[in-house]
C-alpha cells in the first residue's frame, strides 16, 4: 500500500454527515452554542452537522463567517 | 448510510423552554427587536434600517474576511455589500415567522447575509473567472491536495490510479462534479450557478463520489479499506 494522507483524508467520508440543508437549517443554534458553551459542547450536541463542517469548505466558510459576525460587537438593536 | 441519514443529529436542544406550538421565548434584546419589526409604522421603518446596517456590516465584514479568494474589490465590493444586505433582509421579513428563538435574532438575521454573500460570489465567479482554466488541470492535483514535491514521483501511479476510478467508477455526473471542483478548482458555489442545482445536491454528488474512489483505491490497494466501506468495496471488486 502506498498511501497518500492527503488523498485519503480528502476522500474519507463520516456517515454522521448531514449534507449542506441540515447544516445551515441549524447553523445559527450551532454558532451560539459554540460562542455560550464550547465548539466541544455543539459538536457533541449535533455531530452530523460537526461532522458535516469538516468536510464542507464552503458550510465550514460560512460557519466561520457567522461565528465571527455573531461574536461581533454587541448587537446595537435598540 | 448515505449522507443526511443521521437521524437525530439535527434535532433541537431538548432542555431549551419551548412554548406552545414549539418556539422558544427568545431573549430580551431578540424580543424588542422582534416587536418593533412586527408593529407598523415609523416603528418597523426604524427597526428595517437599524436590521440593515447591521446586515450591511456583516456582508462587508464577509467579504473583506474573503478577500483573497475573491477578485471583487473598490465600488464593486461594497455593491456587492449592499445587494447581500437588501436581498438578506428581504428574506429575513419573509421568514420572520419561522424564527422560532433557538438563538438571538440578530445571529439567525445574519446567517442569511452570510449565505447571500457565498452565493453570490458564486454567481460573480463566473463573471470574471480568476484563474484561465487550462486544458488538463490532473496535473497540478498533487499541488492542490497538498502533496509534496518530493513525493510527486513515487505517488505517480496512485494519481494515475484515481484517475482511472474518476473515467471507470462514477456516473457522468459525478464524473463532471468531481473534475470541476478537485480538478479544475472550481468553488463548489460557482458549480451550483453553472448546473443550476444546489449546494446540498452537489456536495451530496461530491460525498458519494469520495467514497466510491475511496473503496475503488482501497480495493486496489492504495489505500486503507474503509470501516464502513465493506459494501463499496464488494462492488468495486465486482465491477
Amino acid at each position: 500500500m502506498t498511501g497518500w494522507p492527503e488523498l485519503e483524508q480528502f476522500l474519507r467520508t463520516d456517515p454522521r454527515d448531514v449534507g449542506c440543508d441540515q447544516a445551515l437549517r441549524i447553523l445559527h443554534v450551532y454558532v451560539e452554542l459554540v460562542l455560550t458553551e464550547s465548539e466541544q459542547s455543539a459538536a457533541s450536541r449535533y455531530p452530523g452537522v460537526a461532522a458535516h463542517l469538516l468536510a464542507c469548505g464552503p458550510c465550514a466558510d460560512d460557519y466561520a463567517g457567522l461565528l465571527i459576525a455573531a461574536d461581533g460587537p454587541a448587537a446595537d438593536v435598540r | 448510510m448515505a449522507i443526511g441519514d443521521g437521524p437525530e443529529n439535527c434535532a433541537w436542544p431538548r432542555d431549551a423552554a419551548v412554548r406552545p406550538g414549539g418556539q422558544r421565548e427568545p431573549d430580551a434584546e431578540s424580543a424588542e427587536l422582534l416587536h418593533a419589526l412586527h408593529s407598523a409604522g415609523p416603528a418597523r421603518q426604524l427597526a428595517l434600517a437599524r436590521l440593515h446596517a447591521l446586515l450591511l456590516r456583516v456582508a462587508r465584514s464577509e467579504l473583506g474576511r474573503r478577500e483573497g479568494r475573491h477578485p471583487v474589490t473598490g465600488p464593486e465590493l461594497d455593491d456587492l455589500a449592499h445587494q447581500a444586505a437588501d436581498d438578506a433582509l428581504m428574506a429575513i421579513t419573509a421568514k420572520i415567522g419561522q424564527f422560532r428563538g433557538e438563538s438571538r435574532f440578530t445571529t439567525w438575521a445574519y446567517k442569511f447575509v452570510v449565505l447571500e454573500v457565498s452565493a453570490k460570489l458564486g454567481r460573480h465567479f463566473w463573471q470574471r473567472p480568476t484563474a484561465a482554466l487550462e486544458a488538463d488541470q490532473w496535473n497540478r492535483l498533487p499541488d492542490r491536495l497538498g502533496l509534496r514535491p518530493d513525493d510527486v514521483a513515487e505517488q505517480l501511479d496512485l494519481l494515475a490510479a484515481l484517475r482511472r476510478a474518476v473515467e471507470e467508477q462514477l456516473t457522468d455526473h459525478q464524473r463532471r462534479v468531481f473534475t470541476a471542483i478537485v480538478v479544475d478548482g472550481t468553488p463548489l458555489d460557482a458549480l451550483v450557478v453553472q448546473l443550476g442545482s444546489s449546494r446540498n445536491a452537489i456536495y451530496k454528488t461530491m460525498f458519494d463520489a469520495r467514497r466510491k474512489l475511496r473503496a475503488a483505491l482501497a480495493a486496489n490497494g492504495y489505500l486503507a479499506v474503509p470501516r464502513d466501506g465493506a459494501a463499496d468495496l464488494d462492488s468495486v471488486r465486482r465491477s
